[in-house]
């Protein structure tokens, strides 16, 4: 009757991060009416995909994807999303930032980047679909406000986040309970850090946009930044295009995701440049984190993901 | 293969935890460079650090108001890995919201990290912190001396707070302490052996961190299988596929177990354990598996699956110590939420039974209500039955939570008595 205990107890980190996932997202479906899962079609948000499919194995993913869409796409990253999409049968759908810009909701920027417009498209779309709970990809490790997210965090009915009314979290009891208006974001990823996420990919053979491999494309410096050349602004007067062998660390608005110089042009290569990297990913590629020391504390406490 | 350890860092204020987790960070090259620089900038702006030194204490510096008022409010989380384990730390601040916080970081940590000023020896809230970490069970403590560069890293100071310690720790039921002497300013004994103090022989900090044995706990207790949801994916490949699918919350789940569900009662084989990859023969605590029974029984998500011989208690009346987390106080007669495991259940706090008293971890007299951060004995009536373990036996599946039915928030950590 007693089962011979294995002789490893213990745990693998992967495994263990892995378990933990799944374990947030079938709670979520469990305890919710409407989830989604926002998916940018960068590595984050395909490792989530990739465990929200393992949770309910071998039944269909029970939610649809939400990409929130600059109009500022990398092609690759699209080609990917959809190819994925097509795949696997899932439904997407797509909140076009261009068309709040289009009939006056939004107004761009004049730095052109589109990354801190996407809140707006986000809430109205969470709200027009009376989705309750909004799976995230990202992590704790990324940022100073991001390290005291909860996994499953309450937004108020304007979508907004206040430090101040957040919920402990014990154990791996997760309460979501939330009023009419009111949803939950939900961040499976929290303890995984970068290295993590790429590990997991190797093990996991997950889907990535080839971006995430060095590759030659036009670019232009600013900030220290490799910039992608495009109808989203740049390369200004004094900014020189080049080609460059290049791979991109995140995927974002490609008006301020820059690009890292890199040779890695495989798997292991790339798992190992990240491991000897000595700047963190939003250092090196985002050009709106680097506005100010609570730049990301300020964009989530108004809503953004 | 890298381990994974879930750690807690308590600490009074002002004894140095936060710059002992920026050292740990730093350390184990988990800051990189454009923090680094970030940090340095900020050191610069504050006048503050050891000459050209960063002030690691900056690293975990967190939101906007907590900067503008030097002061922590919130749990937060920290990553950092040698190449054998990776660890989560769950960094509480010591002294706002103390209880609310600590009780959240200890009840996932599988080590606590106590800090003690050497200049101060053990303090009350030193017996606090050491408390908190014996009522959550949090099965390793590690008792960290700090700030021995301020005592001349004098051995007599540092073996007089070790025996201090080590008495207190017995007397609330935690054997064990192993006590480290450190400087995390300068990272003596941090992640590097001091030359500074000849006399200690033991490990570093890190180095016990990264040798600890983790997950055994779990392990050897009873089974316990609570289910999250029923996996009927109705396609034509799996027309009459019914999985339940959970996490072991604790023990060891294999094919061919005999096992009942609770609270319905129901029983059953365990004929296959299913996962993306592939069937397995077993499962162990913590793992995310679906579970194929024999015969179709009415076990969805509420329903824990364990062994016959060794079940948990069905029980509608909880005995329970309620760790208060909210700003309004409880008081009898209250009707709240219990969400014990997968399952969320109305109920009504009839007694409360005895304050617990952090020093010796009794029970004082009953008191008339039970405020922000207080610890006490509680009974509630339960609107529907639950199948619990007592906290004491089984961390994981002994907690539960008290919830506001009104507007959802959470106004207590439970422990099944």
């Amino acid at each position: 009757m007693t089962p011979v205990a294995p002789a490893i107890v213990d745990t693998d980190h992967l495994a263990a991060l892995e378990s933990e996932a799944v374990h947030v997202i079938r709670e979520v479906v469990a305890e919710f009416d409407r989830p989604v899962l926002l998916f940018s079609g960068g590595k984050d948000s395909a490792v989530m995909l990739h465990l929200a499919l393992r949770a309910f194995y071998p039944a269909p993913l029970p939610f649809g994807l939400l990409h929130v869409d600059t109009g500022h796409n990398f092609g690759e990253v699209i080609a990917y999303r959809d190819q994925l999409v097509a795949d696997l049968g899932l439904r997407l759908e797509v909140a076009q930032v261009q068309h709040w810009i289009d009939d006056g909701r939004l107004h761009e920027r004049p730095d052109g980047t589109r990354n801190p417009l996407q809140t707006v498209p986000l809430l109205d779309t969470i709200e027009r679909h009376k989705f309750d709970a909004v799976f995230g990809g990202a992590r704790r490790d990324e940022d100073r406000a991001r390290a005291k997210e909860r996994i499953v965090s309450l937004r108020d009915a304007f979508g907004g986040w206040d430090p101040r009314r957040q919920r402990p979290e014990l154990w791996s009891l997760y309460n979501g309970r939330h009023t009419a208006g009111e949803h939950v974001r939900v961040f499976p990823l929290s303890n995984w850090t970068e290295l993590d996420v790429w590990h997991y990919i190797a093990r996991r053979g997950v889907p990535i946009p080839d971006i995430y491999y060095a590759h030659e494309r036009e670019v232009f410096l600013r900030d220290g930044m490799w910039l992608t050349a495009g109808e989203w602004g740049g390369p200004r007067r004094g900014e020189e295009i080049v080609p460059r062998m290049v791979r991109f660390r995140t995927v974002g608005d490609a008006s301020c995701t820059g690009a890292v110089e890199s040779t890695a042009t495989t798997l292991e290569e790339v798992v190992a440049e990240v491991t000897a990297s000595n700047i963190t990913e939003r250092g090196a590629t985002r050009a709106d984190d680097r506005l100010s020391e609570a730049a990301m504390e300020d964009r989530k406490r108004e809503g953004y993901f | 293969m890298m381990s994974l350890l879930r750690l807690t860092t308590a600490g009074s204020v002002d004894d140095g935890k936060s710059t002992l987790v920026g050292r740990l960070l730093h350390d184990t090259s988990s800051i990189l460079a454009d923090q680094l620089d970030a940090v340095t900038r900020a050191t610069l702006e504050r006048g503050g650090g050891i000459g050209d030194e960063p002030d690691l204490a900056l690293f975990t510096d967190g939101l906007r108001a907590e900067r503008e008022q030097g002061i922590t409010i919130d749990v937060a989380y920290r990553y950092f890995a040698t190449p054998t384990r990776k660890f989560i730390l769950a960094d509480c601040p010591g002294h706002v919201q103390y209880t609310r916080n600590t009780v959240t970081g200890a009840s996932t940590a599988e080590l606590a990290v106590v800090l003690v000023d050497a200049r101060n020896g053990v303090l009350e809230q030193t017996r606090r912190h050491l408390a908190v970490a014996a009522f959550l069970r949090v099965p390793h403590v590690m008792l960290a001396v700090n700030k021995m560069d301020l005592v001349d890293f004098d051995e007599e100071t540092f073996r007089a707070i070790e025996e201090e310690f080590a008495t207190a720790a017995t007397s609330l039921g935690v054997d064990a302490v192993v006590s480290v002497p450190v400087s995390a300013r300068h990272g003596d004994n941090v992640a590097s052996r001091s030359e500074r103090t000849p006399w200690y022989t033991g490990l570093t900090l890190l180095e016990h961190l990264e040798t600890v044995p983790t997950g055994r706990d779990a392990v050897e207790e009873p089974m316990r299988f609570p289910v999250q949801l029923v996996i009927r994916p109705r396609t034509p490949e799996f027309p009459d596929y019914r999985g339940l699918a959970g996490r072991v919350a604790s023990g060891i789940l294999s094919v061919g177990d005999e096992v009942v569900a609770l609270p319905s009662g129901g029983r059953s084989t365990v004929t296959g354990i299913d996962t993306p990859d592939g069937p397995i023969e077993q499962a162990c605590a913590g793992e995310s598996v679906t579970v194929l029974l024999a015969d179709e029984l009415d076990a969805g998500r509420g329903e824990v699956l364990s062994r016959p011989d060794q079940p948990p208690r069905v029980v509608t009346e909880l005995d329970a110590d309620l760790c208060w987390l909210s700003d309004n106080p409880l008081t009898p007669g209250a009707r709240v939420l219990v969400k014990h495991g997968t399952r969320t259940v109305r109920a009504i706090v009839t007694e409360l039974t005895g304050t617990l008293e952090l020093d010796t971890l009794t029970h004082g007299e009953s008191p008339e209500t039970l405020s922000l951060n207080e610890i006490g004995g509680a009974r509630l009536r339960l609107a529907e039955p639950l199948a619990v373990d007592a906290y004491a036996t089984d961390r994981h599946t002994g907690g539960f939570l008290v919830i506001d039915a009104g507007n959802g928030d959470t106004l207590a950590a439970g422990l099944v008595a």
